[in-house]
């Protein structure tokens, strides 16, 4: 299968098989054109409806209904960047997430080099086992991992959450990596080798950077799949490694639900993916199908 | 590309053995522990052998779970693999619109799942949401806290909200990755569009299609976050789906063993499920790779 990194010239070849109607299409817009506004629109329109509550006050939103705000307003961001106990969900979560994918890509690297390069003794299994894991349904480990963690004392920590979300991350990480390095030929290990490098040096040196997009990817998904996931982490914090995602059940309270707020920190949880999906954009494919594609 | 054997390869995979076994088998063993025992409290606890298997199977709750849980995926599949495909087609092949497709069909993919379900509690609703006022405001009863038919259409219009963009990426790369002399070989032919999509694109976009059932199949049977945000399981039991149910029973009610039980026999299934997928999947490589 082609490497979708590579992106073909497909564009010459229009998918039109008749002529004439390339040469309408610069007058009226295509039928394709239009299934695909209608498609995002579909999909950006609640995400455009959280963002619009979000810039509102609670008195607009439960007073009035309008598409636009008519009183914008920054308060409920303001709220959420100035009370530590919002902002720190959010330095929890990224504390988390970032010891799981430096910790999925260490151990993945060197798994994902094995299972690319050699065949050994139950490797099929093993590759298939892997993947097993991120089939395991979080709500069966959520009660063990909660017994488990407390009873070595690491409730409450981010290295609990981060080993916890290895779970899913590393397979996905062993697998996407392993289809980024099927792609570098074998011969480029064997000069190496002749050249004099020992396994260590040849990794690092010569390795790594052939496969840099690779790994950027498998940290791009691992960083994602940590950063959605809330079940586990939710069961395995309590308040000093407490997750945003479970910080937003907050805004329930006495006196009713913070609409503008609960908005607000979630059109902030959006950013992270938002600000880089650009750069893996040609590969979110491959991510999402576990290197497969 | 054929590989070398070599057993030395063992120590290369070691530190992930560790990882996953610290991380998948000691907690799993404790499940089959609980399942196999019974308590009375205080952490005592006797064998139990296999009565919690036999209760689970005859228990109606679990039964009514699994029904849901399958009409849920197979709903969800039925629509989004479709539609991914279908959108797949129309998505302009390449230029500055094709990378703006990507990154806005893959947006709802990267938001956390809690917070899908967060944007759909408010967009139903029909006091404040757009969906929920515009359906009011065309005079259809629409309320999905009360009504189950409202919360399942809102929980599986979530879903192919969701996650459909997955299937259309996915099929998307497999589109790209037919040659152009398919399409040439085709119009010399004067195949119809129909042809050309029943004899060059599906076939081709077979292997992706595979994973993308895969992939769906797999998150969609332990789905929790998002309905759980939207409906909490309700009205009644009408979306509660299997994992909602396990964590009311494993961390709500505090029943280890059944619960245990229930765990094993849900990961069996979606064990044996994959494994057929997986095995398709791998067959279709291999004749490609042919």
């Amino acid at each position: 299968m082609a490497d979708i990194a590579t992106p073909v010239v497909a564009g010459e070849g229009d998918m039109t098989i008749e002529k004439p109607r390339r040469a309408a299409r610069r007058y009226r817009p295509s039928g394709s054109a239009i299934v695909m506004a209608l498609y995002l629109l579909f999909l950006m329109l609640p995400i455009y409806w959280l963002l619009n509550m979000s810039l509102k006050t609670n008195n607009e939103i439960l007073g009035s209904f309008s598409l636009w705000p008519r009183d914008l307003t920054l308060a409920n961001y303001a709220k959420i960047l100035t009370d530590s106990s919002w902002y720190m969900g959010y330095v929890n979560s990224l504390i988390y997430v970032v010891m799981n994918t430096v910790i999925s890509l260490a151990v993945a690297l060197p798994a994902a080099y094995a299972f690319s390069r050699y065949s050994f003794m139950g490797d099929k299994h093993l590759f298939f086992w892997l993947l097993t894991n991120r089939m395991a349904p979080p709500a069966v480990f959520a009660l063990p991992f909660f017994q488990l963690y407390s009873s070595i004392g690491l409730f409450d920590t981010h290295i609990a959450v981060a080993l916890a979300h290895c779970l899913f991350n590393v397979p996905l990480a062993v697998w996407i990596l392993e289809g980024f390095m099927r792609g570098v030929p074998k011969e480029i290990d064997e000069t190496a080798y002749i050249d004099g490098y020992s396994f260590p040096a040849f990794f690092i040196k010569i390795f790594t950077p052939l496969i840099a997009s690779g790994i950027g990817v498998a940290a791009f998904f691992c960083f994602m799949f940590s950063w959605v996931e809330l079940l586990l982490s939710r069961t395995l914090t309590s308040v000093d490694a407490k997750p945003i995602a479970a910080t937003m059940t907050r805004t329930v309270g006495a006196a009713g639900v913070d609409w503008g707020v609960l908005a607000a920190a979630g059109v902030l949880t959006i950013l992270p993916g938002a600000l880089v999906i650009y750069f893996v954009r040609n590969y979110i494919a491959k991510g999402f199908a576990l290197g497969r594609v | 590309m054929n590989k070398t054997v070599n057993q030395k390869a063992w120590f290369l995979i070691l530190p992930v053995l560790v990882l996953v076994a610290f991380s998948a088998v000691i907690p799993l063993m404790t499940v089959v522990n609980y399942s196999v025992q019974d308590t009375f409290g205080n952490n005592q606890f006797f064998w139990a052998g296999l009565d919690w298997f036999r209760d689970m199977l005859h228990s109606d709750r679990m039964w009514n779970a699994l029904g849901r849980q399958l009409m849920f995926s197979g709903i969800i599949l039925a629509i989004e693999i479709p539609l991914g495909i279908y959108v797949a087609l129309n998505m302009p092949k390449s230029g500055f619109w094709s990378s703006f497709c990507l990154v806005l069909m893959s947006l709802p993919l990267l938001i956390p799942w809690n917070v899908v379900g967060t944007i759909w509690q408010i967009f139903g609703r029909v006091d404040i949401g757009l969906l929920g006022h515009t359906l009011a405001a065309l005079g259809i009863e629409y309320n999905y806290t009360q009504n189950s038919l409202d919360a399942w259409v809102t929980v599986i219009v979530m879903d192919v909200w969701h996650w459909t963009s997955l299937v259309a990426l996915l099929a998307f790369a497999g589109l790209r990755s037919i040659p152009d002399a398919y399409y040439q070989a085709a119009k010399i032919d004067q195949a119809s569009r129909w042809a050309v999509f029943r004899y060059i694109e599906l076939p081709k976009m077979a292997g992706v299609l595979m994973i993308a059932i895969l992939l769906r199949f797999m998150d969609s049977f332990m789905i929790y976050t998002e309905p759980f945000v939207v409906t909490g399981g309700g009205p009644g039991n009408a979306t509660t789906f299997l994992s909602i149910d396990l964590v009311k029973m494993a961390l709500g009610q505090f029943d280890l063993g059944p619960a245990a039980a229930f765990s094993l026999m849900y990961f069996l299934v979606i064990l044996v499920i994959s494994w057929v997928f997986y095995t398709v999947m791998t067959t279709l490589d291999k004749r490609e790779g042919n």
